[in-house]
């Protein structure tokens, strides 16, 4: 399942709905991607304001491209269920971006898959990161080093 | 041909998206931001690093072989950082 949203979600909530009534599911992995914040302590002034970013997202091609690297985790490993919601808009240090879940008969397809998706969520699903920092808002630039990690997953 | 624009390629261009009549010489997507350039310096500027530049036609990333025409919907953008 996609959900591509503004809305800030709950995961408790999302992890036991991902095997609700599946008694044949033995695993459930998860990662949660949040907020860092990047700028130095004290850098920002008086004013307290921590520094926060804006998510930018292809709506349409968004939703596509996750579905299809879901359908990809799901071809290479044998998954009751998975789950990715992504956030877009505004956010602040210490808020929830993305939850990726993997349900699994065991461990070992839950956790791999739950990786694969977040590698691969990171250099191909349509986002991109705007951060207010001392010096005003920058673009994000992605990094080579999620590139290497998504081309680690063999075929 | 609707041509959407998002992240810095959109502030350097100075639009969201917009529609436009491509010539029929233009018939891949390497053309396309050759004539794309020729627009006028703020898209010559957006487009200076092609490296930089992804493509995706009617929602599916494609390289710069890759047929366009009219009705496609054409995106460019900077490599993704989400999640």
């Amino acid at each position: 399942m996609i959900k591509v949203q503004a809305e800030d979600f709950d995961v408790g909530v999302e992890l036991e709905r991902l095997a609700a009534g599946d008694h044949q599911v033995g695993g459930i992995a998860s990662f949660i991607g949040l907020v860092r914040d990047i700028a130095p302590p004290g850098s920002l002034g008086d004013s307290g304001a921590a520094s926060s970013m804006t998510l930018e997202h292809y709506p349409g091609m968004t939703e596509k491209r996750l579905a299809e690297i879901e359908a990809e985790a799901q071809r290479r490993w044998p998954l009751s269920a998975t789950l990715i919601i992504h956030r877009y808009g505004r956010l602040a240090p210490g808020d929830r971006i993305v939850l990726v879940a993997t349900a699994s008969s065991h461990r070992e397809a839950a956790l791999e898959s739950c990786a694969f998706l977040i590698d691969w969520l990171k250099t191909e699903a349509p986002f991109w990161k705007l951060e207010d920092g001392p010096e005003g808002a920058r673009w994000v630039e992605a990094k080579s080093s999620d590139d290497a990690r998504k081309a680690a997953w063999k075929k | 041909m609707k041509l959407l624009y998002f992240a810095w390629l959109r502030q350097k261009i100075g639009k969201a998206e917009e529609n436009l009549e491509v010539p029929p010489h233009v018939k891949e997507v390497g053309q396309l931001l050759d004539w794309l350039e020729s627009l006028g310096p703020n898209y010559a500027t957006a487009l200076k690093e092609r490296r930089a530049v992804k493509v995706a036609v009617n929602q599916d990333y494609v390289g710069l072989t890759h047929p366009v025409k009219a009705g496609d919907e054409v995106a460019l953008f900077p490599p993704v950082t989400g999640g």
